[in-house]
């Protein structure tokens, strides 16, 4: 059975094409304001690099906050949307079967989830400010005028422990800017950064409780500074899977692949 | 949207009642404004005041409580955002009660809203204010009116009773001390009635108020354990609509007239298996006060089939319940007999009314886990909906800890961020989308429209 699932997010669209169980295909592009073309385009681009046609795929699963804007409608034309809470869970225990808890840190939001047997028990997601999600590490990167992927490696320099107080990503970004001027080094506002959206996830998750296996998933994992302050804020280990911004998609995938779950 | 299916579908009809509450409704909120032209008085207080107190002024004594009035500011939007502007100018932070700023808004603006949100000018001071103070906003609320009162020229008189003297339970029982503390409060505020209002008072209206307030919360509660049906009854929206005679009129024959009415109907309802919702399929309790600008929540719910059977809020803020030895949560039964001497009036009344469940949480986090356990099992509810009311500090005091008992007791839990009465406060598209992932989570579907 071919199955594809679609993870429009508020940054990046991804698209996971399985057959009989297995990747042979995944691709990702950023969305735009038109957010029906740039799912498109990228589902064209999956079904290139696996040789396919929409025809060749039997059920299209949507998730992610623009699933509703592929859902039943040409050429995706997905079958079913489920929220990003059940997909991550799904694509989660494909990765890591005895998965436990789920941590998914987008663009927009966090998210944690509690997992038995492959179904959720429980979940929270972050409310309001983006203060612990990908895009506040964005802002500040502008802020330290660097570029994005070098945030995490940079925040790893660091030894030194700057508290960041602020609950807010604007008032975050005057916190950075404070320290800008106290001449701080970039390397310890990196980590101060990283340490601080930690402590936001860290303190959303606990809410539902964390038990092994955790597995970190969504765009902001493939960052390196972020997951030794989460470790720590957790005391315990996580797993990062490979292609980690892709989980949410292959559970969309995965489960178009079981409808009568 | 995600893939729907089809529900069976139970029997639905409008509540025959709807339109004898909406009139109630209205009538009370005109009768205080026009009260004076008939020659009465007004008054303003807190919904759970001791409003049978007054009541022996004579029958011409209209009231205005706060906290609903507050309600119906939040339900029309833009008057509320135009009160909010309001006491933010005046110095307020958004912090506080949401009722509370709504109310003194109004005042501010001088208007005053009507139940089909018709705004007329100027904002009708009361004669006297009558409150108690449980909360930590109840004193303070209407010290403010008195002070914005008086900035406006009227000098209002101010009687605030002292109630905090603890919750009875199994662990505490109800002792005289405490009960003797608050009614020779009630005893000098009715020497203090007399005085600013100089009229004579009537121990027999007296009398005949509290029997009232004791038959209308008792018969809500009696409302409330009727809808442990499946297909239930009544749905928490309509409620809201219905609950609300007892936050504005316990103490009146009105009152317990509708209440009764409103029982025999959903016992018919009951009997002929008419359901609030025709694809009920899941069944919810809500906390706290809801947003009450956002209510299409309740709407989008039962669009997965998902329908709030009530709360311990719309159950306990009125109703008034009490354990069985076996555990089970029931009406609190009427005393054997109406009082008939000002002491025996102020002693039931003072004894009836702190058996009310909704103050219990202000004392034991632990008390209001349980009374929302039991409604989980009795009204065979599937999950629960945890409202984080910034609006009220007084409610949501404890909900986290009601969250984890909860789940500890294998209850599912949602909670969401709002305010029941500033919609600034509420995320309405961020709530849904966390809602629907709640929903998908239990095993639901969306229902074929």
């Amino acid at each position: 059975m071919i199955t594809a699932g679609v993870d429009v997010g508020a940054k990046f669209a991804k698209v996971v094409i399985l057959k009989d169980g297995q990747v042979v295909a995944r691709a990702k592009a950023l969305v735009g304001f038109d957010v029906l073309k740039s799912a498109n385009d990228v589902f064209e681009t999956a079904l290139k690099d696996a040789g396919l046609s929409r025809g060749d795929i039997q059920r299209v699963v949507a998730t992610g906050m623009g699933r509703n804007a592929v859902l039943q409608k040409p050429p995706i034309n997905a079958d079913e949307a489920v929220s990003e809470v059940i997909a991550d869970a799904a694509g989660a225990c494909q990765v890591v079967p005895a998965v436990k808890t789920v941590i998914d840190v987008g663009a927009e939001e966090g998210r944690g989830i509690k997992v038995e047997g492959g179904k959720v028990r429980d979940f929270v997601i972050n409310e309001r400010c983006a203060a612990g999600a990908g895009t506040f590490v964005e802002a500040m990167a502008r802020a330290l005028e660097v570029k994005v992927e070098d945030m995490g490696p940079l925040s790893l320099k660091s030894m030194n422990t700057i508290p960041m107080n602020a609950q807010c990503c604007v008032f975050a970004e005057s916190e950075v800017v404070s320290l800008i001027h106290s001449k701080v080094s970039k390397e310890d506002i990196a980590k101060a950064i990283h340490d601080a959206i930690a402590g936001r996830i860290s303190s959303m998750v606990l809410r539902v409780g964390v038990e092994k296996d955790v597995v970190l998933i969504g765009g902001v994992a493939l960052n390196p500074g972020f997951l030794p302050p989460l470790e720590k804020e957790l005391h315990t280990s996580i797993i990062v899977p490979e292609f980690p911004e892709f989980v949410s998609a292959l559970g969309a995938a995965v489960i178009a692949a079981n409808p009568a779950r | 949207m995600t893939a729907t299916i089809n529900a069976r579908e139970y029997p639905t009809e409008p509540l025959k009642c709807w339109e004898q509450a909406k009139n109630l409704r209205k009538n009370y909120y005109e009768d205080y404004l026009h009260a004076h032209e008939k020659g009465g008085l007004r008054w303003a207080g807190g919904a759970w005041s001791f409003s049978g107190i007054p009541a022996g002024l004579g029958e011409d004594v209209y009231c205005i409580t706060g906290e609903p009035y507050g309600a119906t500011v939040a339900f029309f939007k833009d008057f509320a955002a135009k009160c909010h502007d309001a006491t933010e100018a005046a110095g307020f932070p958004r912090t506080l009660c949401a009722y509370m700023r709504n109310y003194w808004g109004s005042i501010l603006l001088d208007k005053y809203i009507l139940t089909d949100g018709a705004i007329v000018d100027g904002y009708p001071p009361p004669d006297f204010i009558w409150q108690d103070h449980i909360c930590c906003s109840h004193g303070k609320w209407y010290q403010l009116v008195k002070w914005l009162e008086k900035k406006r020229g009227k000098e209002v008189p101010m009687y605030c009773v002292d109630v905090s003297v603890g919750y009875p339970s199994d662990s505490s029982p109800l002792e005289d001390y405490k009960v003797n503390y608050i009614v020779e409060q009630l005893n000098d505020g009715i020497e203090w009635l007399e005085k600013v209002t100089g009229r004579k008072y009537n121990d027999a209206l007296l009398c005949e108020a509290v029997w009232n307030e004791i038959k209308a919360t008792s018969l809500w509660a009696e409302i409330c354990a009727l809808n442990q049906a499946v297909p239930a009854p009544l749905d928490e929206k309509t409620m809201y609509s219905l609950y609300v005679m007892g936050t504005l009129m316990k103490h009146r024959p009105e009152c317990v007239a509708f209440y009764e009415t409103l029982r025999d109907e959903v016992k018919d309802r009951i009997k002929r298996g008419v359901a609030a919702v025709s694809t009920e399929r899941f069944r919810v309790i809500t906390d706290t006060q809801p947003p009450w600008g956002f209510l299409k929540i309740f709407r989008e719910m039962e669009k997965y089939g998902a329908v709030s059977v009530g709360s311990l809020y719309t159950f306990g803020l009125i109703g008034m319940w009490q354990y069985q030895p076996d555990g089970t949560w029931i009406p609190k039964p009427t005393p054997p007999k109406k009082p008939q001497t000002r002491d025996e009036a102020l002693q039931t009344i003072v004894r009836w009314t702190l058996h009310k469940p909704e103050w219990a949480h202000f004392y034991e986090p632990e008390l209001k886990t349980k009374m929302m356990e039991s409604i989980v099992k009795q009204w065979r509810v599937n999950a629960v909906l945890l409202h984080y009311n910034r609006g009220c500090e007084g409610l949501s005091v404890h909900i986290a800890e009601n969250r984890f008992g909860l789940i500890q007791a294998g209850v599912p839990v949602f909670p969401f961020e709002g305010n029941m009465g500033d919609e600034r406060d509420f995320d309405f598209a961020g709530t849904l989308a966390r809602l629907t992932a709640f929903f998908e989570s239990m095993g639901l579907k969306r229902l074929k429209e």
